[in-house]
């Protein structure tokens, strides 16, 4: 058992296991598009990328972006309902990466998150359907879809507006009242979104928004879940990229010192309100930019798209990930879509099948499509009891105190140091 | 709508706005039982309350069905159903506290919340699925055991059930009150809410003592879900989330951990939102409406949080459970 761990070890033997992989995986699905198994097999093979540890950090992304970019828009390219729902998945994921800023890093546990992405969806929603005509004037809307890429700019404002406004009154709270509080916050503005239509008709209230104008770039029309594959994997790589920059900054830093004690935290000099506004406002941001993104994939939007369901739906990949480990929440978030987009949903063809063969007599309330709750319920238990941490848990820096001696010795001293030192050799 | 109007409705909206109260009260006990004493908001408390519902008229379902309910006086099968809604749920609270919060009694409280959560989802589906393979729909319409109405004037009534839930929701709180107050038992609770370890060295068994509180929380949920099913007609899995949240924050509007709190919350909590769903529309031209009355509390909630987040009667009342 140990030899074979060993092989395991070995950077060579790694690079032939990807490699494989990766070929068995795109050869499978190129023969046969329809298998549900190959399409999984293709996503795993970024998690079998992350786990070749004996591979540089550098190849590893490059084989990455080489999968996700090339390799499976190339193979599934032509399959709308794999787009689809990879896009699905990019969306979660994305989503659950600005989640996991405000659960994750500084420790705020957030149940309305959701009211961020509806920010970010209305108001692109808003100003490229007719809509915005029933109180503004001055422009004949809608807006056209070049509009799209600086209303990314404009979600990410709104929502991180929305961001602040939640964070303002959870400054004073803390814990499970946080938790209450932001859920609340969700909820008013599900509700608000589902009656402005009176008396002035802003959201259209519960009849939704429709049709969202499709964006287009250098004027190609951005409207097949293709186009849209891209669109979200460009933002999911710009938020990975802001996450690990913040990650090690100053205020993720500061974040993660206050989800370990606020207390000390703050005795360190850390400044609590500045901080987790912060952390609410970047986390935010990200979801309104993800809004805007499903707002124009969609082509319509209205408030059942915003429940407490998604808020609890996107906590839960965060928590099954591995709250405050990028990685681990990436694969949170695919767990968790695929479990909801596409595996429930075959159970339920595969149980609807059965019922029509005569097989067996079950009740059609019984789609096992419907049973969310019940598998977010059990995953959420099981995950609070046997690992906490999730899947992939959040690593620790460890600093290596002999090599930090050393580095001592080496560096010149500096500041006051310096100064006692010159008045001790003074002496 | 001219003003006549709106004092004449005004009769009927308190009466409403009290039982909604009462209900909301005798929730928020649970609420507040399991906060003093674990400092845990059980998430799931919404749920039992729910089953309670589904319970008690499935109790009155079934009893309809063998032909027993007609000859049975009504407060005897009313009771019937409170007593079996009351003891498996109550069974539940004592097992969910088992399973999902004692192991996690030690862990970081966001932890202990995301499993309270899940046992939440959990209860929702698992009672829509097992109504929808008996039933063979979601929601359920139980026989209304009281259907008498008592004219208090010439233009008030007040409906027999709705008193019944009044005084039934009273008698409950008054014998939790006793219990807590006068019983070793009680004592024995509100010494674990003080302080877990020393009540332990004080040859109290606190793990006993904490299911024991679990047993009476919930049992009083579900007793309050077969008033609940009485009063309304119509019970679905989702009807404990909602109203469970609501009883939270008449919790926290009394003072989370203190029992008359929650009474005061309750109905405090149920007549403003029955007073606002009422007169919102009229009073702003119809441009806001009773679609809004969700709001209420969840405004309520967090203005309490930010200006007084010991609530009304957190300080008056030191002790605990």
């Amino acid at each position: 058992m140990d030899k074979i761990k060993a092989q395991f070890l070995k950077a060579s033997v790694q690079y032939t296991f990807v490699g494989l992989y990766l070929f068995i995986a795109s050869l499978w699905l190129k023969l046969s598009q329809e298998s549900i198994l190959a399409f999984l097999m293709m996503l795993t093979s970024i998690l079998v990328i992350y786990s070749a540890n004996q591979l540089s950090s550098k190849v590893r992304i490059g084989i990455g972006i080489f999968v996700l970019f090339i390799l499976l828009p190339f193979i599934a390219g032509d399959n709308r309902y794999y787009m689809e729902v990879s896009t699905q998945v990019g969306i979660y994921v994305a989503m659950a990466l600005g989640l996991n800023i405000v659960v994750g890093f500084a420790g705020l546990l957030d149940l309305g998150y959701v009211a961020f992405f509806a920010a970010g969806a209305y108001s692109y929603g808003i100003f490229a359907t007719a809509q915005a005509n029933n109180f503004l004037d001055f422009y004949q809307f809608p807006l056209e879809g070049g509009w799209f890429w600086p209303f990314l700019v404009v979600g990410l404002l709104v929502a991180a507006v929305f961001g602040i406004l939640l964070g303002l009154p959870v400054l004073k709270v803390k814990g499970d009242y946080l938790a209450i509080v932001t859920l609340g916050f969700g909820e008013i503005v599900r509700i608000i979104f589902n009656n402005l239509d009176k008396p002035v008709n802003i959201t259209n209230g519960p009849q939704g928004l429709t049709p969202i104008a499709q964006p287009n770039l250098f004027g190609i029309v951005i409207n097949t879940p293709f186009h849209y594959y891209f669109v979200v994997l460009f933002s999911i790589a710009l938020i990975i990229l802001i996450n690990r920059r913040l990650e090690d900054s100053r205020l993720g830093r500061a974040w993660v010192a206050i989800r370990e004690d606020e207390l000390a935290a703050q005795a360190m000099g850390i400044p609590l309100v500045k901080t987790k506004l912060l952390a609410f406002a970047t986390g935010a941001s990200f979801a309104g930019i993800v809004g805007v993104i499903f707002a124009a994939k969609q082509t319509y939007i209205d408030p059942t798209s915003f429940t407490l369901m998604e808020s609890i739906g996107i906590l839960v990949m965060v928590v099954l990930g591995g709250s405050g480990s990028v990685p681990g929440v990436i694969l949170g978030a695919a767990i968790v879509t695929i479990l909801q987009v596409q595996l429930l949903k075959e159970f339920s063809f595969f149980l609807n099948d059965l019922r029509l063969a005569g097989i067996i007599n079950l009740p059609s309330q019984l789609d096992p499509s419907k049973f969310q709750r019940f598998v977010f319920g059990i995953l959420l238990v099981i995950m609070a009891l046997y690992r906490p941490n999730g899947l992939i848990p959040a690593k620790r820096k460890k600093i290596d105190i002999e090599e930090l001696k050393k580095l001592e010795m080496d560096a010149p001293t500096t500041g006051i140091l310096m100064k006692l030192q010159n008045k001790k050799g003074g002496k | 709508m001219d003003q006549n109007v709106l004092l004449t409705m005004l009769p009927q909206v308190l009466i409403d706005g009290l039982t909604l109260g009462f209900l909301y009260a005798v929730v928020a006990l649970g609420y507040t039982m399991v906060y003093g004493i674990l400092e845990l908001i059980n998430f799931a408390h919404g749920e039992i309350f729910m089953v309670g519902a589904f319970l008690g008229t499935e109790v009155l379902l079934i009893m309809q069905s063998f032909g027993i309910l007609e000859g049975l006086n009504p407060f005897v099968a009313f009771l019937l159903a409170i007593l079996v809604a009351s003891l498996i749920t109550g069974g539940m609270g004592v097992t969910i506290e088992r399973i999902a919060y004692r192991p996690l009694r030690n862990s970081p409280r966001l932890i202990a919340l995301i499993s309270a959560i899940g046992v939440s989802f959990f209860l929702q589906d698992l009672v829509r699925f097992t109504e929808g393979l008996v039933r063979n729909a979601f929601y359920l319409s139980g026989p209304q055991l009281f259907k008498g109405i008592i004219p208090l004037s010439s233009s008030i009534f007040i409906p027999t059930k709705t008193l019944l839930i009044i005084i039934s929701a009273i008698v409950m709180m008054v014998s939790l009150h006793l219990f807590v107050s006068r019983t070793k038992w009680g004592i024995a609770m509100r010494a674990v809410a003080q302080d877990q370890q020393t009540a332990s060295l004080m040859s109290i068994n606190v793990n006993k003592v904490i299911a024991l509180t679990f047993f009476i929380g919930s049992s009083l949920g579900g007793a309050t879900g077969v008033l609940y099913a009485q009063q309304y007609g119509t019970v679905d899995p989702y009807i404990g989330f909602i109203l469970g949240l609501k009883a939270f924050t008449a919790a926290v509007l009394g003072g989370i951990g203190n029992l008359k709190g929650a009474m005061w919350g309750g109905v405090l909590l149920g007549l403003i939102e029955s007073l606002g769903t009422a007169y919102m529309g009229p009073l702003t031209g119809n441009a806001f409406g009773a679609e809004y009355k969700d709001v209420f509390a969840f405004t309520i909630l967090i203005i309490v949080l930010l200006f007084k987040p010991e609530g009304l009667f957190g300080e008056a009342v030191k002790e605990k459970v």
